[in-house]
């Protein structure tokens, strides 16, 4: 395993250069990858909303945002000065505290688990041993906030959304768990820097999604059902529930809810390209074909093309993947609320176990190809 | 003292407070919805305890399971019943506070005092940490076998108690006559209720 390039340590070095002691240096590093994670995800949501808007349009035969900016690329931009601008009122008879609580406890979380998302070898805010589980613990606290924005706005359509959204969850946790549990027991670690490397050396064929090719879709559903996506945005279904839990909801609040939406597609996508298509990795080793021109791996050049392929190649997966979900949302209707709770008990959760025994088995029988 | 004996010390001490704050809050609160959000607040500080004792898989799985689960439960069941009711005024309540203070402080200095004179084997080995996970699952299935299976078989019974308290059996619909159920609800077959031994249908 190559070290790779220690961001780290160039930076306490050179801060000590200016004659600044080893630990603060250290303190002042701290930071410094939680900040540049925060940035990027809020930025990336600012292109999910543009995304969203422009392939809606085209599902629609329409043309989409197009003035503000070239190709209406500061649509986003403006829809969040709309936001931030906006009087942030909080009805007389709801409960103040909880009410402003809500939305922070269901943003957190999110944002937390992005600690987890490798980008590289090294290229990961923390490589927390148990990875994959901290994403599903944290991403299980999501409902209580839900319940209470939904309690707090003392509004029937809120209570019902806060209730369906929690219900909604929990039920589609267990599918979601049980299909990263067989990747992670055919990767022997729940490291998602672990998972990523247990899918490189083959390119493309090594990717875990022709392993798992019943455990991703079972994912993919499910993690579309924890955003609540349509066809599952029933938490907020316009048509039964006003917004359901967001109804009373304006300016910035509001817009931490709609923040969050984003940001958790984004984190089940990156999830989902880390699990499921080899994260980092490019299609073709890059290993082999450094190799194949005569290049040491270890070349600080190459390790600086590697990491930059590796961010886009992470990026462009996931990407693909928002796009899926946004063609999916302007295709497909909405469920009814028992079908989706059917769904999710009924049939999800059987298959997902059957898959997670199969996996079982195969890596059994053969532990080459599984992992064993 | 480095720095990430600071930032531990400092974590200890607000995790402690937070704790001791919250779990105050659920138990001296009037409003119970309020209550049972402390509560979650109470797991998590309790995680964030054994996330400082370097046992991440603990923690994780106490977020996982006692606020994901067993905290939106208890939120569901509050919010879900829907009965306003305005507690009667009970004469000299502070006789049954002021017992129920005695008491708990009683439970606090025994518990208190055990903690103290235990002479506990602390081990002085390093920490698993991220290997921690295989130890316990090793434990699981050899020493711990039977106190494991032992819970989940509770844990089965109690999803079987909780589907046979909820199942209703919804008639077909050519046994129907018509205008014999009411608007917007699919008929059911009547239970058999175990208090009585009766029919539900003679009682109505």
């Amino acid at each position: 395993m190559n070290p790779g390039i220690d961001l780290q340590g160039n930076f306490i070095e050179s801060v000590k250069g200016f004659g600044i002691p080893p630990g603060a240096a250290r303190a002042l590093w701290l930071p410094l990858p939680m900040l540049i994670v925060l940035v990027a995800a809020t930025v990336s949501v600012l292109v999910v909303v543009w995304l969203e808007r422009k392939i809606s349009a085209a599902a629609q035969q329409r043309i989409g945002p197009e003035f503000i900016g070239p190709l209406g690329i500061l649509a986003p931009l403006a829809d969040g000065l709309k936001l931030v601008f906006k009087e942030d009122t909080t009805p007389s008879k709801a409960d103040a505290l909880l009410f402003t609580l809500g939305p922070a406890i269901v943003v957190i979380p999110v944002f937390l688990s992005y600690l987890i998302v490798p980008f590289g070898q090294n290229l990961i805010v923390s490589d927390v041993g148990m990875g994959v589980f901290l994403w599903l613990a944290l991403s299980s606290v999501v409902p209580i906030g839900l319940l209470m924005s939904g309690y707090a706005s003392n509004n029937k359509y809120s209570l019902l959304g806060g209730l369906r959204a929690a219900a909604q969850s929990i039920s589609y946790e267990l599918p979601l768990a049980l299909s990263v549990l067989a990747i992670v027991m055919m990767s022997n670690s729940l490291s998602t820097v672990d998972i990523v490397q247990q899918q490189s050396g083959y390119g493309i064929l090594g990717w875990n999604i022709w392993r798992q090719p019943v455990g991703f879709l079972i994912f993919w559903i499910a993690a579309l059902a924890e955003c609540e996506r349509i066809p599952f945005d029933l938490p907020e279904a316009e048509e039964e529930l006003v917004a359901g839990y967001q109804t009373e909801y304006s300016g910035m609040k509001f817009a931490l809810f709609y923040l969050g939406s984003y940001v958790n597609l984004t984190l089940s996508a990156l999830l989902f390209a880390v699990l499921y298509l080899g994260g980092w990795e490019f299609p073709v080793n890059v290993g082999t074909i450094a190799n194949l021109i005569g290049v040491s791996e270890n070349t600080p050049w190459l390790q600086v093309v590697t990491a930059t392929i590796g961010i886009g190649m992470t990026l462009l997966k996931a990407y693909f993947l928002i796009f899926l979900a946004i063609l999916l949302r302007w295709t497909v209707p909405r469920v009814r609320i028992d079908q989706l709770l059917d769904l999710g008990w009924k049939f999800l959760l059987p298959v997902s176990l059957v898959n997670l025994l199969l996996t079982a088995g195969l890596k059994l029988a053969f532990p080459i190809a599984f992992g064993g | 003292m480095n720095l990430a004996e600071g930032v531990q010390i400092v974590s200890l001490g607000v995790l402690a407070l937070m704790m001791l704050g919250s779990a105050l809050g659920v138990v001296l609160l009037k409003n119970i919805v309020y209550s049972a959000f402390l509560l979650g607040g109470v797991f998590i500080s309790i995680a964030g305890l054994y996330l400082l004792l370097n046992a991440d898989f603990v923690a994780f799985a106490q977020v996982l399971i006692y606020v994901g689960a067993v905290n939106v439960l208890i939120l569901f069941a509050i919010m879900l019943v829907n009965k306003r009711e305005d507690f009667k005024v009970v004469p000299r309540i502070w006789i049954r506070q002021v017992a129920t203070a005695a008491v708990c402080f009683g439970i606090f200095a025994l518990l208190g005092t055990m903690v103290v004179t235990t002479p506990w084997a602390i081990s002085t080995e390093v920490a698993s940490g991220d290997s921690s996970i295989v130890r316990i699952g090793l434990h699981f299935f050899s020493d711990f076998l039977l106190p494991f299976e032992l819970a989940s078989i509770l844990l089965l019974m109690a999803l079987v108690g909780a589907i046979v308290l909820a199942r209703r059996e919804f008639l077909p619909e050519e046994d129907l006559t018509p205008g014999e159920t009411e608007a917007l609800t699919l008929p059911e077959r009547p239970r058999e209720l175990i208090t009585t031994g009766r029919s539900d249908s003679t009682i109505q």
